[in-house]
């Protein structure tokens, strides 16, 4: 006999198309939507109804506008060579202005692009973002998840913004590119002697795999006091059931402390949100504060010395040998 | 055959995957204090390299009268014996060109004659090995080089670099600027860091090298990220060349201490002080010998790096003794 299980189920239950909640604010329509059966393997089957609004249109054109700058960029750098572009595109890159620009306006051709780039692409994040917390508003609901993106939104912009800004150069900034990104980000923890001697990299660290090991243990057990009914998560906050019983006492007897059903939601929103938060404020201190991490480690007693197993060498170029 | 073919993909999947990287175990050796990650990594399954070298020569009379004497226009081998001259050159011969034979460098019309560029070319590559020996016991130590540690039989060393070929970078004048990197790049171990660094550092340029941080707190007006690209991009030549991780010079917690440094680092400083000065001294000024053929796309000589004696390994050949057969030839004086 069929079953219905609330992931691994193989019937899926739906009714009709469901329109929503009433809109308060009604300057644009939902419309739209589908049931597609694929959607159901691994969520809510109907897709839609579909919500672009004033906000959305416009974050989705300048987001256009900045994904154009930067492919047809990637493009003629390999003169304008479909096959090539495709070949090549991991390593192709929009990059910053050079240093000399300072935070002037380049041409087009030295940085001038990314700095278009860049400027469309924040607007249209900035736009999304108003979106969601207008939405959420929209919805009567709280406005967390907007919040929690704007975590992220820091961090981009202490990369791209704050950090150049207070260097006085765009040159600080990250190029737009998928290998050349990653070549820079290692490059800017050499440059800045060894980020992991970064606190706030720590604390970023921390946060990042902290929020890992935080929804694996509240989504394993939910997944385990299913079966009880775990899956009607929110009402058991208000009205703990067996589930949730059961859920709290394994925790308290393989660590001695449990999360409840509330706050374990919250401990995963300042995880999460915590990690760029902190992530933001360490790449911000890095060459406006501190210019070499690991010295600032070896003052601050955070770098212990350790013995070499070799004869120690000193600098050649001071004489040393 | 339903699910035959979910095997078949599922090999085909595995085959691909596999084919990506080197498969484990890959020999992991201790080189430094416990918990500080100072190891270096060896694939045992990669190809060994091939350190055979022709045998030495039988020895030879030094006795008798000097080269200089005999023949004509001998302008660096002339205080040699006519015999030891003899086996000289037929050891070079073996290692520079051993199909084309005396040919490949003589008019055998007249062996005095300059008028093939390759024996012009020779003269100064003997006189480059000489140097080399003599003055950079630094990076080469007791090994010493001959011919063969760049040669291996090749009439041009298979490793060989040419400043950044111009049509290369087909950007638009108007977007697109490359800025000399962003493209795969073998010379940086197909990373998208800059392409040439060689010319930027291997050419005079080595000061600039250094880019991290000298103290604690903030010093505004240092080095940017993009300068540290090019070093990266250097470092991975090395690297790669060399056959080493980062652990063989640095301690990868604090690349810039020399304090923390494994011995390596300072034969490589001079490598880089010693390659650079080859260059501009030896191989950038015979530009003008080379036929057209030789030259690289926008006309500059044929120049050294890492890779053009090291060849993979962290010491060419294995470490071979390169001169104690050839004191007089490969040393001078």
């Amino acid at each position: 006999m069929a079953e219905y299980q609330n992931i691994f189920t193989r019937i899926q239950v739906h009714g009709e198309l469901d329109p929503g909640v009433p809109l308060e604010d009604k300057t644009w329509q939902r419309s739209g939507g589908v049931i597609n059966y694929w959607a159901g393997k691994i969520g809510d089957a109907q897709i839609g109804p579909f919500y672009l609004g004033g906000l959305g249109l416009l974050s989705l054109l300048f987001g256009f506008i900045a994904f154009e700058i930067i492919g047809i960029n990637m493009l003629a750098s390999v003169g304008w060579d479909p096959i090539e572009f495709v070949r090549q595109l991991p390593w192709l890159a929009l990059e910053p202005p050079a240093a000399e620009y300072g935070l002037g306006i380049p041409p087009l051709n030295e940085g001038g692009w990314w700095l278009l780039a860049g400027f469309f692409l924040t607007l249209s994040i900035l736009l999304w973002w108003l979106r969601m917390y207008r939405r959420a508003r929209a919805l009567g609901m709280g406005t967390h998840v907007a919040w929690a993106f704007l975590a992220a939104i820091w961090l981009y912009l202490v990369l791209g913004l704050f950090r150049p800004l207070f260097l006085g150069t765009w040159a600080e900034a990250v190029p737009f590119g998928i290998f050349p990104h990653l070549d820079w980000t290692a490059a800017f923890s050499i440059r800045y002697g060894n980020l992991f001697y970064n606190p706030f990299h720590m604390l970023s660290i921390a946060f990042l795999y902290g929020s890992a090991l935080l929804f694996a243990m509240h989504g394993a057990t939910i997944l385990a006091t299913d079966r009880y009914g775990a899956h009607r998560e929110i009402e058991q906050i208000v009205d703990r059931g067996t589930a949730s019983e059961r859920g709290a006492l394994f925790w308290r007897w393989t660590m001695g402390f449990n999360a409840s059903m509330e706050s374990i939601h919250r401990w995963a929103w300042w995880f999460a949100v915590l990690c760029p938060l902190t992530g933001g404020i360490g790449i911000l201190l890095t060459g406006t504060v501190v210019d070499n991490w690991y010295l600032w480690g070896v003052e601050h007693g955070l770098a212990p010395a350790y013995p070499t197993s070799w004869e120690p060498v000193s600098d050649p170029a001071m004489g040393g040998q | 055959m339903r699910q035959l073919k979910r095997i078949l993909i599922s090999l085909g999947l595995i085959a691909t995957l596999a084919a990506c990287g080197e498969r484990p175990p890959i020999e992991s050796e201790q080189i430094g204090f416990r918990g500080t990650a100072m190891g270096t990594l060896n694939n045992p399954r990669l190809p060994q390299p091939d350190n055979s070298m022709p045998p030495a020569l039988p020895a030879a009379a030094s006795a008798g009268p000097k080269a200089g004497e005999i023949y004509q226009n001998v302008q660096v081998l002339g205080d040699l014996s006519v015999g030891e001259f003899t086996r000289t050159m037929t050891a070079i011969t073996q290692w520079v060109a051993p199909e084309q034979g005396c040919g490949y460098c003589h008019n055998l019309q007249n062996l005095a004659d300059d008028s093939m560029y390759t024996k012009v070319v020779s003269r100064r590559m003997l006189q480059m090995t000489q140097h080399v020996n003599q003055n950079w016991n630094d990076h080469v130590g007791g090994a010493g080089v001959n011919c063969y540690t760049c040669h291996r039989g090749n009439n041009v060393p298979e490793y060989i670099w040419f400043a950044a070929d111009p049509a290369a970078d087909r950007s638009s004048p108007y977007a697109g600027n490359l800025y000399g990197q962003n493209m795969a790049s073998e010379t940086a171990a197909y990373s998208s860091l800059p392409g040439d660094p060689m010319t930027r550092f291997l050419m005079g340029g080595y000061d600039d090298i250094r880019v991290i941080g000298k103290t604690a707190s903030a010093q505004y007006e240092q080095n940017t990220i993009k300068d540290t690209e090019w070093t990266y991009a250097l470092m991975m030549h090395m690297s790669d060349s060399l056959g080493v991780n980062c652990t063989f010079c640095h301690n990868s917690r604090a690349f810039s201490s020399w304090e923390e440094s494994p011995p390596q680092r300072v034969k490589a400083w001079h490598g880089i002080r010693m390659v650079s000065g080859l260059n501009t001294e030896y191989l950038d000024p015979l530009q003008p010998v080379y036929p057209d053929n030789r030259l690289g796309p926008s006309g500059d000589a044929p120049k050294a790096y890492c890779s053009t004696c090291h060849q993979g390994q962290n010491k060419p050949l294995g470490g071979a003794d390169m001169v104690s057969d050839y004191p007089k030839s490969m040393v001078g004086n």
